[in-house]
């Protein structure tokens, strides 16, 4: 009885987990596009459901809401959902949507987007290989009637899927970090006046009344040799070939010349369009650091430079030391006000709460920050015709995402909790992904302060010089 | 050359609605054969016999600015692009008859070329509602083009063009449907369906002008 209570209780936040997702979808990704496959939206909105059920679950595992069994099921069976649409609907869909593009294609979609699907397959199985993410247990003789052997296991899929999804994480939160004080401090903005940019748009104008004048006599030119008739658009016959190849016209060399000063006109106005463009951004972001709220963010940034440092020195030292942490942060936290600071109180209480409420924050940022660059992502990339085929990837790229932070969250919850993960997912190596996760942030967080560093110094010459 | 007066004409629309072809066959009487994308903006001219055949004749260059971007971007790029915006002497709007966002953006386009002269600051003050009154004294002419209505199954067609009928009416502009499809890369620009109805719109814009 209290199973199906629970199933019901269950059922109905995935259906709102849905339904968010499908708003989501249309009001921010799709905004200016229209939705022709509703198979897109379905899709997106299915795995958007099933990654926070996953973590809905976490919360009720800490909280200890519903029955332990029953947990333990809808667990499993939220597992083998994403799966499913992570390794066989996603990648298929992916596939049949960009054959469908492709005019030659057309006729056997079906056909193209399996082999398409079985290279996925096959390159995403060669994934696991040179990595030791599964536990030198396995193999032996299964307990708990867990498969772990087998090809198609709940482990040996989760396992390639978490590589890719704490790839990304770490790779996110590497430019994550180092992107966050850059932006948010006004240290680094540009000092731009009205004049800088009045004097860009002069010389864009100036640049398209060139291109212009240059059109025009190309018009012209044409124009006149059209009227004077075709006699040299035609050769005719053999001596008529002949005489094109020695003398061409007078007028068509200049043509072309003209023609060539007009394409390099054309790709200069370019560059002022994205410099007058740039400088409006920064400018906007001037006037928007001087007031409360701008105020408020500069401060900010300085805390979250300290931490950005502090994370990559901790990245470095795990990796340099070969440690990976023990305890999880709430219970060494406790354990530190307990016997350091010699405050006595309800041990057991209290690390409840406070899992929980590091685990949802944790939880809760994590979807917000990740939906927030998709959309930017979505934005900056997609077109009319493949808007389809990148929605599909990024639903993809949101489920590895979650499934791998499931992975590492269990790493900031104190060892009663991490049952309902280590149940599933004992087989898994989980320090592996703790170092694996490390090296590709320090590797991401240096590389953009590297490459944040190059562009900063290459802008203001730009505009300085005239 | 005689002192030719200048014509400035607007392409505007959402990206990937064939604003770019659509000016290519224009003025160089070709159809465009890889489009990509529009940064910023670009310009053609064509030279338009005004009044062909009458003692009045004179020839004009229109110039036709084809600015790329789409209609909800970030501020800067909306008070970049509000520097073509000046003395403009007509506007073409593009929308795509297969996607439906694309004509009502047309609204906000319209808005935006259009404020330009009253908001002198550069930021643009509009709610995104649209008011017919605006357009009531506005002198400059409108045409709507609507593209890809090859790509439209024929059953469809005749929905999606009653619709389009209503758009024109609310810009008090004239309406033309335009094949502008890729296939035709090899044949002469004039047997494209509408082209000569194109030339004397093109008159039409321009006589326009005169009783200013």
């Amino acid at each position: 009885m209290s199973f199906l209570i629970d199933s019901s209780i269950v059922v109905t936040s995935q259906v709102l987990f849905f339904g968010f997702g499908w708003l989501f979808f249309m009001r921010q990704l799709f905004k200016d596009y229209e939705v022709r496959q509703y198979v897109v939206q379905v899709i997106f909105s299915v795995t958007f459901a099933f990654s926070c059920t996953m973590f809905e679950l976490i919360i009720f595992e800490i909280l200890g809401v519903l029955n332990s069994s029953s947990r333990y099921f809808h667990w499993k069976m939220n597992l083998c959902v994403i799966l499913l649409i992570l390794v066989f609907m996603v990648p298929f869909y992916i596939g049949y949507f960009i054959v469908s593009n492709i005019r030659l294609l057309h006729r056997q979609r079906v056909l193209f987007s399996c082999g398409l699907w079985l290279t996925f397959m096959y390159f995403f199985w060669k994934l696991g290989d040179p990595f030791p993410i599964l536990s030198p247990k396995h193999g032996y003789i299964p307990n708990n009637g867990i498969e772990s052997k087998g090809i198609l296991s709940i482990e040996q899929l989760i396992s390639r899927v978490g590589v890719i999804g704490v790839t990304l994480m770490a790779l996110l939160s590497g430019f994550g970090a180092v992107n966050c004080p850059y932006t948010y401090m006004s240290y680094f903005l540009r000092n731009v006046t009205d004049t800088d940019i009045l004097a860009l748009e002069r010389r864009l104008l100036q640049t398209m009344d060139m291109i212009i004048s240059k059109k025009k006599r190309i018009a012209t030119a044409r124009r006149n040799m059209f009227q004077r008739g075709d006699v040299n658009n035609k050769p005719s016959g053999f001596w008529g070939m002949i005489k094109s190849v020695t003398t061409s016209a007078p007028g068509s060399e200049n043509l072309t010349l003209i023609q060539q000063e007009v394409d390099a006109l054309e790709e200069l106005s370019r560059q002022l369009f994205l410099e007058t463009v740039d400088l409006y951004a920064t400018k906007e972001r001037i006037e928007y650091s001087k007031t409360f709220k701008g105020r408020y963010f500069n401060v900010l940034g300085y805390f979250f430079s300290v931490y950005c440092v502090w994370k990559i020195f901790m990245a470095t030292i795990n990796i340099v030391f070969d440690r990976v942490g023990k305890t999880d942060p709430v219970t060494r936290g406790i354990e530190i006000t307990v016997n350091y600071l010699g405050i006595q109180f309800d041990v057991k209480f209290w690390s409840q709460h406070i899992s929980f409420i590091l685990v949802g924050i944790i939880i809760v940022t994590s979807i917000r920050g990740l939906l927030i660059t998709l959309t930017k992502f979505f934005y900056a990339i997609s077109s009319s015709k493949s808007s389809n085929v990148i929605v599909l990837l990024l639903a993809q790229i949101m489920g590895m995402y979650f499934v791998s932070s499931v992975l590492l969250i269990r790493m900031s919850m104190p060892p009663e909790y991490r049952t309902i993960i280590t149940e599933v997912l004992g087989e898994l190596q989980f320090n592996f992904y703790h170092r694996w996760f490390d090296v590709i942030f320090l590797v991401s967080a240096l590389s953009s302060i590297l490459f944040l560093y190059l562009a900063h110094k290459q802008a203001p010459e730009k505009h300085m010089t005239p | 050359m005689a002192s030719l007066d200048r014509v400035k004409v607007l392409v505007l629309g959402d990206s990937g609605v064939g604003k770019s072809s659509l000016v290519h066959l224009l003025c160089q009487n070709q159809v465009l054969g890889n489009p990509s994308w529009t940064v910023g903006c670009s310009v053609d001219v064509r030279v338009h016999d005004y009044k062909e055949g009458t003692p009045e004749e004179k020839t004009f260059y229109i110039e036709l600015w084809d600015v790329g971007g789409s209609v909800g971007g970030a501020s800067s790029v909306k008070s970049t692009r509000a520097v073509f915006f000046n003395s403009v002497n007509g506007i073409i709007l593009v929308h795509d008859l297969t996607n439906k966002k694309s004509s009502q953006n047309l609204y906000r386009w319209s808005l935006e070329a259009v404020n330009k002269d009253l908001v002198p600051s550069g930021v643009l003050v509009t709610n995104g509602d649209y008011d017919r009154e605006q357009f009531a004294e506005n002198q400059i002419p409108l045409l709507v083009i609507g593209t890809k209505l090859d790509q439209i199954h024929e059953a469809k067609r005749n929905e999606v063009l009653t619709r389009i009928a209503f758009l024109a009416e609310d810009f008090n502009a004239e309406e033309i449907n335009l094949v502008i499809e890729k296939r035709y890369f090899i044949r002469d620009g004039s047997q494209i369906v509408g082209f000569p109805d194109r030339k004397r719109f093109g008159a039409g814009i321009v006589k326009n002008l005169h009783y200013d």
